[in-house]
């Protein structure tokens, strides 16, 4: 039989309702799959102890017939999400001392459910990063190497700690927030399947916010049905927040397996870039091929605008980070440092709690919105925004789908752009868009390039139609018939 | 009426608009379900969301939009059915945030406007120039500790409206009228309570100087004044700062100003080079505001009748003059005492005796019509007595006393102290017959000096304790005395 953390989260569901195991042996094969994988820095908080009391519940529910959708599944949280009693930290020195006193929407629906929470994962801190290097609590690492190199590569960002407890066996599924890319990102650096949902699809809150218009709460798991499972669970309308959507949340499992049959796949020209890779032009065609293959129509298409989305998105996200950290000041919570004077206090906490990237983006975010420069820098973006908006509107007219690849290159190695805040962001090319638009889109494992690391492949969907983008994105993956790492090289 | 000032190089104009924040009327926040009420203990009413704890979002409270909306259409103003909230950023430890949720470029309340009626009698139009929706800040408190400032958040996130005149006044009385009027239209709307003491009522001035005819001066603002009173001095003497400055030769720098009512001076807060970039943008936690024309009309069938409609009838239907009505209707209260005690009685003797006794009761004693001992009722019922002739006027001052006191009803208080007034033709002349018999000088006197017939009608009243028919006693006197001469 196969170790239990090899089994995804569908199979380990089927496994519990045979009684082919327990929640709490299921649970604690983990644990000790994640305490022998401390050298990844996956989490930043562990919690057993949760994690086995909540497992012989779930045994004890699965013995009485009443249990739950997601009963006994073990997954690992996104320090993003606050977890009530439990250490959430935004990977920040600034919130290393705080302790919600409230559960987030999202996590509470999943623990409704019966899922187990693992322990809480690393990130770029406060969301913002595309590596994972930019926590407080030091980089993950990649479970993934270069064929015959040693390097130590990034996990991608900023969830790079769910990506990379996914893609290491040590949770059945993840966690993360999508602001920019950064579900999508680690999981095409990771091999994993990561969706952004529909801006609205899940509440915010609870989610430490970073940008409030583009952040989405999403699932990363090994395979799309994982992933649709857990979304489901995820989902629901919360008047807690406004701008959560009262749309009916579907069965999305059930759209698995649905043929692309006659659906028409986008593809837009303005996503090839000037020196892109021939691997990531090869890929792209691959997966224009498998979709032809089942049927789908491959159209090219044109998103115009696509070129400002970058410039826009950060204008628009460090405009908005800029108020959102203003919280942050060491009066009530999280970091503070000492001082008679209001102001002193103020700079000197916030210059000690705040990393490096955190403040830049402050910077620019403070900068953008100061009188004199609104209209030029935040005001443009916003109808920047409105106009990328409005290409993908039209395009959706005539196509279900926009296939793209997910990142202009495989992971990087660790420090390798880490001064070089620009190539860091050029990371995002292929993502930023699909959140300045509020779009749901996945990144689905594709192959792996020359070097041996995964390339993954994103697809785009209209609004609130999730269903079509599992759909297309199961074709793909059964095309790719892509394999996790073998070599569990970490393991200590 | 002639508002200008005069100083040493001629006439000035004193040009003022004025900023109100004023408390909505809410059981709870603008965007958090914690409570309202004022006075309970330090940070017992504040929610996670109050407290600005990471991931918390605001929800706007429908009660607050529909209370802005009436406010709005009590003073005739534009009601926006679509508005959007701003985030205003600035750091200060009783704002949890970091920033106040406002709103700036798209209010929920467009142009409007309100009469003020002024002492001498004449009426002026006051522009408003938007009324929007914003959150309270905290409360810091400075005289806890000897070195800490400590920080009360129940204040934070209470809903606020901010009312914008117009720079439409030009003196200290119109300003006064202006808050005045703006507060008791409130108050019968039932939006705002009106409290200056309490700081549910706040007041933000604008003074700027000219000559007549000029352009607009530089304006200084003067913050947070908290009563009608510190309203008119403000204005007063800082009018006077800036004509004093110009006439120096000085320019007026802008300016943000304290008002101190100790020494009833005004002084400089921040100059404008220090005034803070608020980076205002929409708050992207929050959707815009929209609803519907029909949720406006709907709100609009509810609106209580407003002062100067109530002026109205009380000169229709009651028969007061102008000037009465306006005292009457100028606090809500007032207006409630006057109608209830009319209800069954003369309405214009109520008046007389709300404006007259009452007042100048209530002045002594230092009570409002609110806490007044006399309940409306029992004064109908006393004028009623005066009017039906079972007690004198002379009398029925003195049951008003009674009832001051005890509060116990006219009627009890007329029988307990036999106080009814004597109508019996022959006891009166009984009385009179004794007076003129024991007086005959008087009567001598009274062919030179007709006058003298006061002084016999004083001595009726005497004899009866005031409670003889004045109409009887001066026709018998008169028939009796007059006649002769």
């Amino acid at each position: 039989m196969k170790k239990l953390t090899e089994l995804c989260l569908y199979d380990a569901r089927e496994g519990l309702l045979n009684k082919d195991f327990t929640s709490k042996e299921l649970v604690l094969d983990h644990i000790a799959v994640m305490e022998s994988s401390r050298s990844l820095n996956a989490f930043i908080t562990e919690t057993p102890e949760i994690a086995i009391k909540s497992a012989e519940n779930s045994d004890s529910r699965l013995n009485k017939g009443t249990n739950r959708d997601l009963e006994g599944i073990p997954i690992g949280v996104k320090d993003m999400f606050c977890t009530k009693g439990v250490l959430t930290t935004a990977s920040s020195k600034m919130l290393s001392n705080f302790i919600p006193p409230y559960e987030s929407t999202v996590t509470n629906n999943l623990w409704n459910e019966g899922a187990i929470l693992l322990g809480k994962l690393n990130n770029d801190e406060f969301a913002m990063g595309s590596s994972n290097e930019t926590s407080f609590y030091g980089p993950v690492i990649n479970p993934w190497k270069g064929n015959n190199n040693e390097q130590n590569l990034v996990p991608g960002g900023s969830s790079g700690g769910s990506s990379a407890s996914v893609a290491a066996n040590i949770s059945l599924g993840a966690l993360g927030t999508d602001t920019g890319g950064s579900i999508r990102q680690p999981a095409s650096f990771t091999g994993t399947v990561g969706l952004k949902p529909t801006y609205g699809r899940c509440s915010r809150w609870g989610i430490i916010a970073f940008a409030s218009s583009l952040d989405q709460a999403g699932p990363i798991t090994r395979n799309v049905r994982d992933n649709a499972i857990l979304l489901k669970n995820m989902c629901s309308h919360d008047p807690k927040d406004t701008t959560s959507s009262s749309k009916k949340i579907p069965n999305f499992e059930e759209s698995i397996g649905n043929s692309v049959k006659g659906l028409k796949v986008g593809i837009p020209n303005e996503f090839f870039q000037e020196g892109m890779s021939n691997e990531i032009i090869d890929i792209w065609d691959k997966g224009k091929e498998w979709l032809k293959k089942s049927g789908a129509e491959i159209i090219d298409i044109s998103l115009p605008n696509t070129k400002y989305a970058l410039p826009c998105y950060y204008i628009i996200a460090p405009a908005e980070a800029s108020s959102n950290l203003a919280r942050y000041d060491g009066v009530r919570f999280g970091h503070s440092v000492n001082s008679s004077d209001i102001n002193e206090m103020y700079r000197a906490t916030r210059s000690e709690g705040f990393g490096d990237e955190v403040k830049r983006r402050i910077m620019i975010g403070t900068y953008v919105l100061s009188s004199g420069y609104y209209d030029a820098y935040y005001l443009k973006a916003q109808k920047v925004r409105s106009l990328i908006t409005e290409d993908y509107n039209k395009v959706f007219n005539s196509v279900d789908v926009i296939l793209t690849p997910s990142t202009p290159n495989s992971a990087f190695g660790l420090n390798e752009k880490s001064d070089d805040p620009l190539s860091m962001y050029l990371n995002d090319i292929f993502t930023v868009p699909v959140n300045l638009a509020g779009l749901p889109a996945i990144s689905v494992p594709a192959g792996l390039d020359s070097n041996g690391l995964p390339l993954g492949l994103q697809l785009i969907g209209k609004p609130f139609e999730e269903e079509t983008i599992y759909s297309f994105a199961k074709v793909i993956e059964d095309s790719a018939n892509f394999k996790n790492i073998e070599n569990q090289w970490w393991v200590q | 009426m002639n508002n200008l000032l005069r100083g040493n190089t001629g006439d000035w104009e004193i040009v003022i608009g004025i900023e109100v924040h004023a408390q909505i009327i809410s059981n709870s926040k603008l965007f958090s379900g914690s409570s309202t009420s004022f006075g309970a203990d330090h940070n017992t009413q504040v929610s996670f969301v109050d407290a600005g704890m990471p991931g918390m979002l605001p929800v706007i409270n429908s009660v607050c939009v529909e209370q802005a909306i009436k406010t709005g259409l009590g003073l005739n103003a534009k009601i926006n059915n679509f508005s959007i909230f701003d985030r205003k950023n600035y750091f200060y430890p009783d704002l949890p945030q970091g920033y106040q949720i406002s709103q700036f470029e798209q209010p929920i309340v467009g142009n409007g406007m309100i009469t003020i009626d002024l002492d001498d009698g004449e009426s002026k139009n006051i522009g408003i120039e938007r009324l929007h929706l914003e959150q309270d800040a905290g409360k810091s408190l400075h005289d806890q500790h000897p070195s800490y400032s400590f920080v009360d958040l129940n204040r934070s996130g209470v809903a606020l409206m901010e009312i914008v005149s117009m720079p439409d006044m030009r003196s200290p009385e119109e300003a006064q009228a202006y808050v005045k009027k703006l507060r008791n239209i409130m108050k019968y709307l039932q939006t705002c309570d009106g409290n200056m003491e309490e700081g549910s009522l706040r007041a933000d001035i604008n003074v700027s100087v000219r000559k007549p005819g000029d352009d607009l001066g530089t304006r200084c603002e003067i913050k947070n004044v908290n009563s009608i009173k510190f309203i008119g001095q403000a204005i007063d003497y800082e009018a006077k700062r800036q004509i004093n400055l110009i006439e120096k030769g000085d320019l007026i720098e802008q300016q943000t100003r304290l008002f101190d009512p100790k020494k009833g001076q005004t002084r400089s807060m921040r100059s404008k080079e220090d005034s803070h970039d608020y980076r205002y943008f929409p708050d992207p936690d929050l959707l815009p505001l929209t609803f519907t024309n029909e949720f406006v009309d709907e709100i609009k069938k509810t609106l209580p009748e407003l002062p100067d409609i109530r002026k109205k009838r009380f000169i229709d239907d009651y028969d007061l003059s102008s000037y009465d009505s306006n005292i009457l209707v100028s606090e809500k209260e007032t207006a409630d005492y006057f109608e209830a005690a009319a209800e069954n009685s003369n309405p214009k003797l109520v008046c007389n005796w709300v404006i007259g006794e009452l007042f100048s009761v209530l002045n002594k004693i230092n009570k409002t019509i609110e806490d007044c001992p006399i309940k409306a009722e029992d004064l109908g019922e006393l004028i009623n007595l005066i009017d039906n002739e079972t007690i004198t006027g002379r009398i029925a001052k003195d049951v008003f006393e009674i009832m001051l006191n005890t509060g116990e009803s006219p009627v009890s208080i007329v029988d307990a102290n036999n106080m009814k007034q004597v109508n019996d033709l022959n006891e009166i002349e009984s009385v009179i017959d004794k007076i003129i018999e024991k007086n005959p000088d008087q009567v001598n006197a009274l062919s030179e000096k007709p006058n003298l017939i006061g002084w016999f009608v004083g001595q009726v009243m005497k004899e009866t304790q005031g409670k003889a028919n004045p109409k009887t006693v001066n026709e018998i006197l008169g028939k009796k005395l007059l006649k002769k001469g």
